[in-house]
């Protein structure tokens, strides 16, 4: 079979396990050509990319009534693919800050795409609200700039909170994903054949040289980094809730959105790194560095925050109940049972009774187990904030204004245009940039620690 | 073999980079900030009029009323254009050969409106009420200067949603009794009479949104 013949396979070449980490992640980015696999994600990655930027074109040209949204659903797929994305991006941050602090070591096998992928999905939630602010050429009018209109955003809405938590999220998240990649980068430009490479790399490198005190320096930032982006990781889900929260309307005037949101933030996080995490292995030829330990670990995470979701569910029913509020108790009546019972009920089963395969060993070793249960869950987290959004608005609590929203083609395109655009930064990402934090993880590597044979 | 990627002299690149990520800020926020200010886009604009019209000779030193010509000002929204016979009441004798006049008396022949060029011109989702201004107050050159001054006129303010604001937050500064409105060189009679003709008056000039974006 000719894919035997990637080079992928082979085992990587090296006299100490140091110089095998090191081969197994650059010949990634250096050899001619990526696997095939590779070439044919990124030309359905590319063509969705297509899809985003002809819907954007059209919603340009035509204005927002391409969307679904109607009376009394004003916010609908906008929403709530801003909301999926930015949940996405929770896991990165996880992994890097708090993890790192936690001295959680095996995150180093995952760290470095985990934030990419951060970034990335950061970038797609970033668009949505300015795509669905109604006059999409004026975004920069969320941001307080002074003008010739004396006007400023209204500073007591959620909805700027949410300006400054995810600009900083993005800012923070890429800081650190640049300067973890210095040393890597240092590490492909010696390893580089050709000028171009050599001179790309050695800029992004900014003269890494591997001394001790620039070792020295790079931890302390490192750690002054992942203290500032651990409240972060807190912070950016919880003000995200808050747009639903502050508001009055029965199904978001809850008190247990922030930590709520956060869960399934992580949750989902977890879930779409599994997603990328086990096919990347498979093409590049990773699964000595991403093993399935580390995929069990991250399966565990999924269990755990999922059943935290699964109770945030739960309790929303019996606060419903015990607050004894006839509103609230309809809405969620209304969320099993009314004409939105069936994204409810995705829901339910992709959330919640899915990731319950993973209390099987068995199951949470099996790589394509986890995929599959990653991409449920990925399916199952859009629902959620579907549910939130939809089901709440379009049953408020006047019957007369009720409603029924159904989105349009351009709402999907949208949608699976903005996988275009994740997917192909990502797959840029896997070929261009160091994907594994090689200098991490030999930190933490047996061999590391004075053992001296590598079959720890 | 060499073990550096970049000749010597690219150390220098560090210090240029923090000169210009110092620099360039500043830069950039002070040209942001004058370019694209409508004191320096919009103020200043003085269009060619298709008659050489001034308002330096009829206003200043003949005297003539602001309403005469724009005799719709205190009575509606718009404050209109004089037709070609209100130019006529006089022009039909007085220099009834001159050259300048030419295009005025072929529209009069011909009953074709002459084409004024609109100098002080609002966007059009703006609601702009000249007599709202003008009854309660507000004089003419508060927003249009010294037209008695201008030989061809330009348009001296910004016309900004935040200039018009700056007037509705703090109108005091900016009246006077209505009959004085149209009075050029009209001065205050003591530095408090603004406020106290405000209060008198009661002028709460509105900031909301719908008072001109209806």
């Amino acid at each position: 079979m000719a894919m035997a013949q990637s080079p992928f396979d082979l085992a990587p070449q090296g006299e100490n396990a140091f110089a095998r980490i090191t081969h197994n992640v650059a010949r990634v980015a250096e050899v001619s050509k990526p696997p095939r696999g590779w070439y044919i994600a990124f030309g359905i990655a590319l063509s969705l990319l297509s899809v985003f930027g002809v819907s954007i074109g059209w919603l340009f040209w035509q204005g927002i009534g391409i969307f679904g949204n109607m009376n009394p659903v004003f916010w609908a797929m906008p929403i709530v693919n801003f909301v999926f994305w930015v949940g996405i991006g929770h896991a990165g941050t996880l992994i890097s800050a708090i993890l790192y602090l936690l001295r959680q070591n095996w995150r180093t096998a995952i760290n470095r795409f985990a934030e990419a992928m951060t970034i990335f999905a950061v970038i797609c939630a970033g668009i949505f609200p300015g795509l669905h602010v109604g006059r999409p050429w004026l975004p920069y009018w969320m941001f307080p700039l002074p003008n010739q209109m004396s006007m400023w955003p209204q500073f007591r809405s959620p909805l700027e909170w949410d300006v400054f938590a995810v600009g900083t999220y993005f800012t923070v998240s890429t800081l650190f994903w640049y300067m973890g990649m210095i040393p890597d980068f240092g590490t492909f430009r010696d390893r580089s054949t050709t000028k171009v490479r050599k001179m790309v790399y050695g800029l992004l490198a900014m003269g890494w040289r591997g001394s001790s005190r620039q070792w020295h320096r790079y931890e302390r930032a490192y750690l002054i980094l992942a203290a500032l982006a651990t409240p972060l990781v807190l912070s950016v889900h919880s003000v995200v809730s808050f747009d639903f929260a502050t508001a009055q309307l029965p199904g978001w005037h809850a008190t247990i959105f922030p930590p709520y949101f956060v869960a399934g933030a992580i949750f989902g996080g977890f879930a779409m790194v599994v997603t990328l995490a086990v096919p990347a292995r498979q093409f590049f030829g990773l699964k000595r560095i991403i093993t399935v330990g580390h995929l069990e670990l991250m399966a565990k995470i999924i269990l755990a925050t999922g059943m935290m979701v699964g109770y945030a569910y739960s309790m929303e029913f019996f606060i419903a109940w015990y607050g004894g509020n006839d509103y609230e108790m309809f809405t969620f009546f209304n969320r099993a049972l009314g004409p939105y019972a069936w994204s409810y009920w995705c829901m339910i089963f992709c959330n919640v009774v899915s990731p319950q395969v993973f209390w099987s060993k068995k199951m949470r070793t099996n790589p394509w187990v986890i995929l599959g249960v990653g991409v449920l869950v990925n399916i199952g987290m859009w629902f959620e904030r579907f549910v939130i959004v939809i089901t709440s608005l379009s049953r408020d609590f006047l019957p007369s204004s009720w409603g029924y929203y159904k989105p349009t083609f351009w709402d999907f395109s949208l949608l699976a245009g903005s996988f275009g655009l994740f997917f192909t930064l990502f797959l840029l990402f896997c070929r261009y940039l160091p994907m594994v934090a090689m200098a991490e993880v030999k930190a933490f590597h047996p061999s590391a620690h004075g053992h001296g044979d590598e079959h720890h | 073999m060499n073990p550096f990627t970049f000749p010597r002299w690219a150390n220098k690149t560090r210090q240029l980079a923090g000169v210009v990520i110092g620099v360039a800020p500043v830069y950039l926020t002070a040209l942001v900030w004058y370019g694209f200010s409508p004191k320096t886009t919009d103020a200043g604009y003085q269009p060619k009029q298709p008659v050489a019209y001034s308002h330096a000779l009829h206003a200043g030193q003949l005297g003539i009323d602001c309403r005469y010509c724009h005799n719709t000002v205190d009575r509606a929204a718009h404050a209109a254009s004089p037709p070609t016979e209100t130019c006529m009441n006089c022009h039909a004798r007085v220099r009834k050969d001159s050259e300048l006049l030419a295009p005025i008396r072929q529209s009069a022949e011909t009953g074709a409106p002459v084409q004024w060029a609109k100098v002080h011109d609002l966007p059009d989702y703006v609601y702009f009420n000249h007599s709202a201004h003008v009854t309660r107050g507000v004089g003419c050159v508060s927003c249009h200067g010294r037209v008695d001054r201008m030989a061809e006129v330009a348009q001296l303010e910004s016309l900004s949603m935040g200039w018009c604001l700056d007037c509705h937050r703090n109108p005091a500064p900016h009246l006077r009794p209505p009959a004085e409105a149209t009075n050029m060189s009209w001065q205050a009679p003591s530095p408090t009479f603004g406020a106290e003709f405000k209060k008198a008056n009661n002028i709460n000039p509105p900031e909301d949104c719908s008072a001109c974006h209806r």
